[in-house]
């Protein structure tokens, strides 16, 4: 029992990850209809803001707390300046977005290299993350890792502040007015081009903190963004285009399955068997779990 | 009428480029290029073929594969599976078996690989056979644009993934490695390497030959309008899912049999080959040269791996930011890739001479691309 129960909330765990990495994704990929492959390294970038604040700030809790935002502002100015120079000349062109910002994925990548080398490197978390907390004791003890629990509250925050930023707020009836009908948006005085930026920055900024996050589960090095993007990627695919409820069912329904199939299989099994999962789920869904009803005929 | 000439000259201008082809790859190279260049140029050769797929799946369907790495594996590790079981000699296990002394005898899916023919025909069969199962699936469904890039990259990432889990039977993060002979010549030997050369430039020019008759084909015309406008095609009473699976399914042939030649030419292949980073790596060429050109993807796919190459040996940080570039500049700006640049030029040439829009005169118009395929 304790075994189901320690799989589930290791599962659960993989999908708040996978959530806060997702739901940057969300706003550039499911509302903007780009293809940000360089959204890794953004990821990456943030993490290596932690890092470096914590070389100039001793104490580990107050350096992860500045951190957040700092690396928020950090990944969201790279993901400003990305679609200023480049994106906003292929908003026709999603497909080409796709490969355009993996050349910029890789040139990231490689500065990470030059400028903190190429091993992987280490941050301290704060005392009070490092522990556990035990839910269930006696023999089979039941224990809850704290900085899972600290990035399990960290992705809801983000849900609930990203969503009530795009329903209540003035920039976010913006952004959800120019994504549905960009033309009217337009003529309605709307720039919409400053929105696409904007949105853009929020994004990208969502994938620094998802990157302060990372520093507490594993390592940091150039390389970090590009295996897990591709998890997020598919939990938008899943979960509907521009959908943050499918989205946030999605990655923790994904991190369960993922954590109970290596369970009982093993990882890399495990990771066949969630893509022919999500084949199969196309089948029966091929526009996601959520999508908007539209006439198209698509 | 007046097509009829216009038909004629293009035909044999597509004749005299291939003899010039053939010319080069067979007469030149072997004369011109030492050894250790022209295994080199083997290697490229190989990424070629796989870019002759992309340009029909991706450049002339609209189908943007970022999985290429699979079928390529999988043609490669067929014939290489045979190739090591052929140098173990009959009744031994592979060096690497032995070395886990996991195995005390063949892996059951090892078994029909000892039959050379049937390792050959896998090559291109089991990658084909993937593709049909994958692509009917997934283009059935409508399952398009966006989606179907991504989920073919997540296809590559787990293909790679679970080969690297399958350590005791697949060779795990190393591959097959060190295989020594190909249906019993020395691969040791640089006669046989050049016989191997020869054989990967033959490949490569049937590959071409097949593609460019499907490409002007009427089921040529159909891939790139379904490209173009997938619901007037279907509306005209034809399947789109059919017409991208073909597509498909032979790019991904044509990937395998790229897998299945790289192996002989470089003696090695592993789950480092044929990840997201290689995948994503087949398309840059094409796209480089022009996804929707044939000439321009296959010179664009050696150009870029011999680039790759002269570069990356003496700077590898500055090949990183380069291949990063190229990427950028060719797809944001130049979208048609180098070739489009030949239509480009002859364009306004001839619209100087005439003083108006005409076309480039050849009856053969550069294709749009698909730029504004919807996610």
């Amino acid at each position: 029992m304790t075994v189901i129960l320690g799989q589930t909330f290791t599962g659960i765990s993989i999908g708040a990850v996978l959530l806060l990495i997702a739901l940057g994704l969300s706003l550039t990929f499911g509302q903007m209809n780009v293809i940000n492959m360089a959204h890794g390294e953004f990821i990456m970038a943030g993490a290596y803001t932690t890092y470096v604040l914590q070389k100039s700030i001793s104490s580990a809790g107050l350096s992860l707390l500045v951190a957040l935002p700092v690396a928020f502002l950090v990944a969201g100015a790279l993901g400003a300046l990305l679609e200023w120079v480049l994106i906003r000349r292929l908003y026709l062109r999603p497909l080409d977005t796709l490969l355009v910002t993996w050349g910029v994925s890789l040139m990231l990548q490689q500065a990470a290299r030059d400028i903190f080398g190429a091993p992987n490197v280490q941050t301290r978390a704060p005392d009070l993350l490092t522990g556990n907390i035990t839910v269930i004791g006696g023999d089979d003890p039941l224990t809850f890792a704290n900085s899972r629990l600290f990035i399990l509250g960290l992705a809801i925050t983000a849900v609930v502040a990203l969503s009530l930023t795009l329903r209540l707020t003035p920039l976010g009836r913006r952004i959800r007015g120019v994504v549905q009908i960009r033309d009217l948006a337009e003529v309605s005085g709307i720039s919409t081009s400053r929105v696409d930026r904007t949105a853009f920055f929020l994004g990208s900024g969502l994938a620094g903190v998802a990157g302060v996050a990372l520093t507490l589960v594993g390592p940091i090095g150039p390389t970090m963004g590009t295996n897990i993007i591709i998890d997020a990627f598919l939990v938008i695919v899943v979960g509907g285009i521009g959908q943050l409820k499918g989205t946030v069912i999605v990655a923790f329904v994904l991190g369960v399955l993922q954590s109970v199939l290596e369970y009982s299989t093993t990882v890399s099994v495990a990771k066949v068997l969630v893509l022919v999962a999500i084949v199969a789920f196309l089948q029966w869904r091929p526009q996601g779990l959520y999508t908007l009803r539209t006439r198209s005929l698509v | 009428m007046t097509l009829l000439p216009l038909l004629k000259g293009r035909s044999a201008r597509a004749w005299a480029g291939f003899a010039a082809a053939a010319l080069a790859l067979f007469a030149v190279a072997p004369l011109a290029l030492s050894d250790f260049r022209l295994g080199l140029l083997a290697k490229y050769l190989c990424t070629a073929m796989v870019a002759v797929g992309i340009c029909l799946a991706w450049g002339r369907g609209g189908l943007l594969t970022l999985g290429q790495g699979v079928f390529f594996g999988l043609g490669g590790y067929a014939m290489a599976m045979h190739l090591k079981i052929a140098d173990a000699g009959p009744g031994n296990l592979p060096d690497f078996m032995q070395l886990y002394g996991t195995a005390t005898e063949l892996p059951w899916w090892w078994r029909p690989f000892e039959n050379p023919l049937f390792a050959l025909a896998a090559t291109v069969l089991l990658p084909m056979a993937v593709a049909a199962i994958l692509g009917s699936f997934i283009f059935r469904r409508r399952v398009k644009g966006a989606y179907f890039a991504i989920l073919s990259q997540a296809l590559a990432a787990a293909f790679a993934i679970w080969l690297i889990g399958q350590q005791a039977t697949t060779g795990g993060t190393n591959g097959l490695t060190d295989i020594q002979g190909f249906f019993g010549y020395d691969l040791n030997d640089p006669v046989n390497q050049r016989m191997v050369y020869f054989i990967i430039a033959a490949a490569l020019l049937l590959l071409i030959a097949l593609a460019r008759q499907l490409i002007h084909s009427r089921y040529g015309e159909l891939l790139v309008a379904v490209r173009d406008s997938e619901e007037r095609v279907r509306f005209l009473g034809y399947n789109p899912a059919n017409v991208k699976l073909v597509a498909y399914v032979v790019a991904a042939g044509m990937a395998g049999l790229a897998g299945a030649l790289f192996v002989p030419a470089v003696g090695i292949i592993s789950p480092a080959m044929i990840g997201i980073v290689p995948s994503i790596e087949f398309v840059i060429g094409a796209a480089v040269g022009g996804r929707a050109s044939l000439v321009g993807a296959v010179l664009g796919a050696v150009g870029v791996a011999w680039a790759k190459t002269a570069l990356s040996e003496e700077f590898p940080a500055a090949w990183t930011y380069f291949q990063g570039l190229l990427f950028i500049v060719a797809l944001a700006f130049l979208p048609g890739g180098l070739a489009s640049l030949v239509g480009i030029v002859r364009r306004r040439r001839s619209s100087r001479a005439t003083g108006g829009t005409a076309g480039d005169g050849t009856g053969e118009k550069t294709p749009a691309l698909p730029l504004g395929e919807a996610a």
